[in-house]
């Protein structure tokens, strides 16, 4: 069994806002892929599932990516987003010296938010996990209950 | 071999049935306008499908997809049957996917057959078969009706200096099953990294910037429920565009494009976070490039007010 993600959602979000408000850090790159792996560990533990330690084309992110999309086709909106934050690590962790470096860590931290956006906006939508706003009673009343009747997205 | 199997796609899109949808006739009429004009400034002919009803789009969908696909398939009934046209061209994403979803549906789900064939019966029309007609978006039908060198044999007023991120919306490569043209080899367009709308801004001139987010999500389907994730996800794609250097956002989906102009104001609002990048349709882009005017293209219609930024770069 995996222990839990490090970060709570909003943690996460608070230091994806943090890496785009400051100068952009190529060093940051392999905390932007996990940031984005314990966002997708999130989700899939908030639809009853165990996170996959496995790897796709050599990235946990991708294989958690498609364990979050299994019964759930609407997920792949954020399929590319994923791909795209694999694809920045890449750039930055083999090319570190580019000349693009900061650019491409600044595109990252923004890709990485993104996907963050994607989740926690799905999430609190879909009434998983640890939303618990003020007008979740009202909405799970006037729906009949979390487990009651919600639509199939 | 057929003659419909033998045309080029220059032949076949020259005149096209014209699916508009219902977007196009409310918040998204700049595309309408704008497509029309720039099919007539290039020479290719749209013939509006008769009495076209609405594709299905998400309302329908999501409580009876059978429904939803014989919506679609009324279209392409009519477009094929009633005005023997070979190929539809749905400017907008949501039709666009529709449309091709209740093609794949016909040509693979038993059930979704027998529907569409009680359905069109009990509504008087020849039921629609897989395969009558091809479904294009507005961009293969620029892309492929004119071609690039085309377009650049008519431009009259190059888009050179203007930045762009090229933001193509999630529906218009997704799922890719449904797309059997897209990722098919040289030429075709990519599911992963689109280009289309790229390769044709390239053409007139533009400098398209590296944006990450073209396919990623704006929350549209949540526009009215969950606004604020909207707003979010909108907001981020701004800055992202922003970071990336552009100066306008081009789109090809009256959603997206509405979405992007709507939460933007609200981002300033209820985020505080300010943005000034331009969302303009590709269409509008090409049309000024051919020296259409603004109010040809629509651009007074559009809620991102653009004229001062175009005006400066000698297009407005």
């Amino acid at each position: 069994v995996n222990a839990p993600a490090a970060h709570s959602i909003a943690d996460i979000g608070g230091r994806l806002e943090q890496l785009i408000g400051q100068p952009p850090d190529p060093g940051a790159a392999a905390e932007m892929l996990t940031l984005g792996e314990e966002i997708l560990e999130h989700w899939v533990r908030a639809r009853g599932k165990e996170p996959t330690r496995d790897e796709r084309e050599g990235f946990r992110l991708l294989a958690l990516h498609r364990q979050g999309a299994d019964k759930d086709p609407s997920f792949n909106a954020c399929r590319e987003t994923c791909r795209e934050l694999a694809y920045h690590y890449n750039l930055l962790t083999l090319q570190p010296d580019h000349e693009d470096s900061v650019q491409r860590a600044r595109m990252m931290a923004l890709v990485a938010n993104h996907l963050y956006l994607f989740i926690s906006g799905k999430m609190e939508t879909e009434q998983l996990g640890e939303f618990c706003c003020s007008s979740k009673p009202i909405r799970t009343g006037l729906t009949g209950g979390v487990d009651g009747n919600r639509s199939a997205q | 071999m057929s003659d419909k199997q033998t045309k080029t796609s220059r032949e076949k899109y020259a005149e096209v049935a014209y699916y508009p949808g219902c977007a196009l006739e409310g918040t998204g009429h700049a595309y309408n306008r704008s497509t029309k004009a720039l099919g007539k400034a290039l020479g290719l002919k749209l013939k509006e499908v008769d009495n076209w009803n609405c594709c299905g789009a998400m309302e329908v969908k999501n409580i009876d997809p059978k429904l939803q696909t014989y919506l679609s398939s009324r279209v392409m009934s009519i477009a094929a049957n009633k005005m023997k046209m070979d190929v539809v061209m749905a400017p907008c994403n949501g039709c666009y996917h529709n449309l091709k979803r209740a093609e794949w549906d016909l040509q693979n789900d038993d059930k979704s057959k027998e529907v569409v064939g009680r359905l069109s019966q009990k509504a008087g029309h020849e039921t629609y078969q897989a395969g009558q007609v091809e479904t294009i978006h507005a961009l293969d039908w620029i892309k492929d009706g004119i071609g690039e060198d085309g377009l650049k044999a008519r431009v009259k007023n190059s888009l050179k200096g203007v930045r762009i991120a090229n933001y193509y919306g999630c529906m218009y490569t997704r799922p890719r099953h449904i797309f059997p043209e897209k990722d098919a080899g040289a030429g075709s367009e990519s599911t992963s990294k689109p280009h289309f709308m790229d390769d044709l801004l390239a053409a007139a001139g533009a400098e398209n910037v590296d944006f990450p987010l073209k396919t990623a999500c704006c929350g549209g389907a949540h526009t009215l429920s969950d606004s604020d994730t909207s707003t979010r996800l909108v907001a981020n794609i701004l800055r992202t565009a922003e970071a990336a250097g552009a100066e306008v956002i081009a789109t090809e989906c009256p959603t997206c494009h509405s979405g992007l102009e709507m939460h933007q104001i609200r981002a300033e609002k209820t985020l505080g976070i300010k943005t000034s990048v331009k969302i303009i349709y590709f269409t509008q882009l090409l049309g000024l490039a051919l020296g259409l005017k603004p109010r040809t293209v629509g651009l007074q219609e559009n809620v991102s007010d653009s004229f001062a930024y175009l005006k400066e770069k000698g297009l407005a």
